[in-house]
């Protein structure tokens, strides 16, 4: 698993927060960076990889219960 | 200014029919007494309560002796799961179920399992639907005393493919209890199960009545200290009134129940194109054309599901949500998750008879405004 370019710590917030923050940062990041986004919402395991699905992008894995890695694939709209 | 309220959450609790109305009245000053007793007021009441069971027995093609009356859809889940558990010891202790069932039959089974049992539970599609493959493999191993499938999805809709669960589950020799709450009184039954459960605030009956099937032949034993009454099926008490006022409304909403799909159909497929067209970034969940009549699912992204639901409250739209804490817990909805589709805004529509195209209509107009509105305050716009 490679690397995180940047990690952004969302813990302790409730959805939609932690996958706003990605959608926020994420097109900021250089094609093919990763971010992982550290969240302890029950809701973020579905909803980060739903986002990913719905935009485009490319959720690389959970390395940790909490943490969750998404690649940038292209430039998002 | 105050709005005429409409009510989208008949997949918890369809309002009062009509007719169950008047037969609850009735039964008040005709079925009070106890109907096991031998005097004229108690034969009154057996009276009604048999003429209840044959008129359910006769609407869902079983045998009157078939058919035994709880105290709520609740408590028929889980005495068909442990029932139906406890009378297959022998066979062995493993239960089989999908990920989308209700949470009364998960927790009749996490219960099982804190008493030494052990559970499989087989995945969904995207769609919501069983993953028939999986459930061949998980009915066929050895030591599965029972296997659950709900008839259609409660918070999504789709329906499930319960004749080929069930052709699985008769090669194996196991009995396929089906959750039928949400498709008694409104579509066809599927075939091929041994024990079934509805519930009667589904189809318009009052809270408080549940309806356990078990078939002949089947092996089933009390989970509940011992008690005569249902045949030694359901323990307590019967609301007779209420029973009486749930058979009433049942035969009601079959009789329409045809022409009542169609209509409800037309106008959850206005919901599922119109939602999807008019508001950006909304994720519609469910099979698009295997599914249930009456009911509709859709998630909008960045959106806090609670204030949603709030928002739409104080528009006069009384919906569900699976999005987490719209209930009471942190968790979002499992049938959501085990789909993999998005949790947050999430939002269930569900229609019954006294819903009209009006009502749509102006759900339909006022959603994409609120739900704008809401990703202004939280500043997500063009994310």
């Amino acid at each position: 698993m490679s690397e995180p370019a940047e990690v952004l710590d969302c813990r302790g917030q409730r959805c939609p927060l932690p996958v706003i923050a990605l959608a926020r940062r994420l097109p900021q990041l250089p094609e093919g960076a990763v971010l992982r986004v550290l969240a302890d919402d029950p809701a973020a395991a579905v909803d980060i990889p739903a986002w990913c699905r719905m935009r485009g992008q490319e959720f690389v894995g959970r390395p940790a219960p909490d943490a969750y890695d998404v690649r940038r694939v292209a430039a998002p709209a | 200014m105050s709005v005429t309220g409409a009510y989208f959450d008949a997949a918890t609790a369809a309002p009062l029919h009509p007719v169950a109305k008047q037969a609850l009245l009735a039964a008040l000053d005709d079925g009070w007494a106890d109907p096991d007793r031998l005097y004229t007021q108690a034969r009154r009441a057996r009276q009604l309560l048999d003429a209840a069971r044959e008129l359910v027995a006769e609407i869902l093609g079983v045998r009157p002796d078939e058919v035994s009356f709880t105290s709520s859809g609740t408590t028929a889940a889980h005495a068909a799961v442990l029932g139906g558990l406890a009378g297959r010891q022998r066979a062995g202790r493993g239960v089989v179920h999908s990920a989308i069932e209700h949470s009364a039959v998960l927790h009749a089974v996490q219960r099982h399992e804190a008493a030494g049992g052990h559970a499989v539970s087989v995945p969904v599609d995207r769609l919501g639907r069983l993953d028939l493959d999986a459930w061949r493999a998980a009915v066929r191993a050895p030591g599965v005393a029972l296997a659950a499938l709900i008839s259609a999805s409660h918070e999504v809709g789709t329906l499930q493919p319960v004749a080929e669960a069930a052709a699985a589950c008769a090669e194996a020799g196991v009995p396929l209890y089906v959750d039928a709450a949400q498709s008694v009184g409104r579509v066809p039954l599927p075939e091929g199960w041994s024990l079934l459960s509805a519930s009667a605030r589904k189809w318009g009956g009052p809270a408080g009545v549940g309806i356990l099937v078990v078939r002949k032949g089947v092996r089933w034993e009390s989970p509940y200290p011992a008690d005569e009454r249902e045949a030694g099926r359901s323990p307590g008490t019967l609301n007779l009134p209420a029973i009486v006022a749930a058979a009433a409304a049942l035969r009601a909403v079959v009789a329409e129940a045809e022409a009542e799909a169609a209509r409800l159909r037309a106008l959850v497929d206005r919901i599922r194109t119109t939602v999807a067209a008019t508001v950006p970034d909304v994720e519609v969940v469910g099979h698009p054309t295997e599914r249930l009549p009456h009911l509709v699912t859709f998630s909008c992204l960045y959106v806090d599901g609670e204030a949603l639901l709030h928002a739409l409250n104080r528009h006069g739209f009384a919906v569900s949500s699976g999005s987490s804490c719209t209930a009471s817990t942190l968790r979002p909805s499992h049938v959501l998750e085990a789909m993999g589709v998005l949790t947050q805004g999430n939002i269930r529509v569900s229609l019954h008879r006294e819903t009209t195209e009006e009502e749509v209509d102006r759900f339909l107009a006022t959603l994409p405004g609120i739900v704008a509105e809401l990703r202004a305050e939280a500043g997500v716009t063009g994310l």
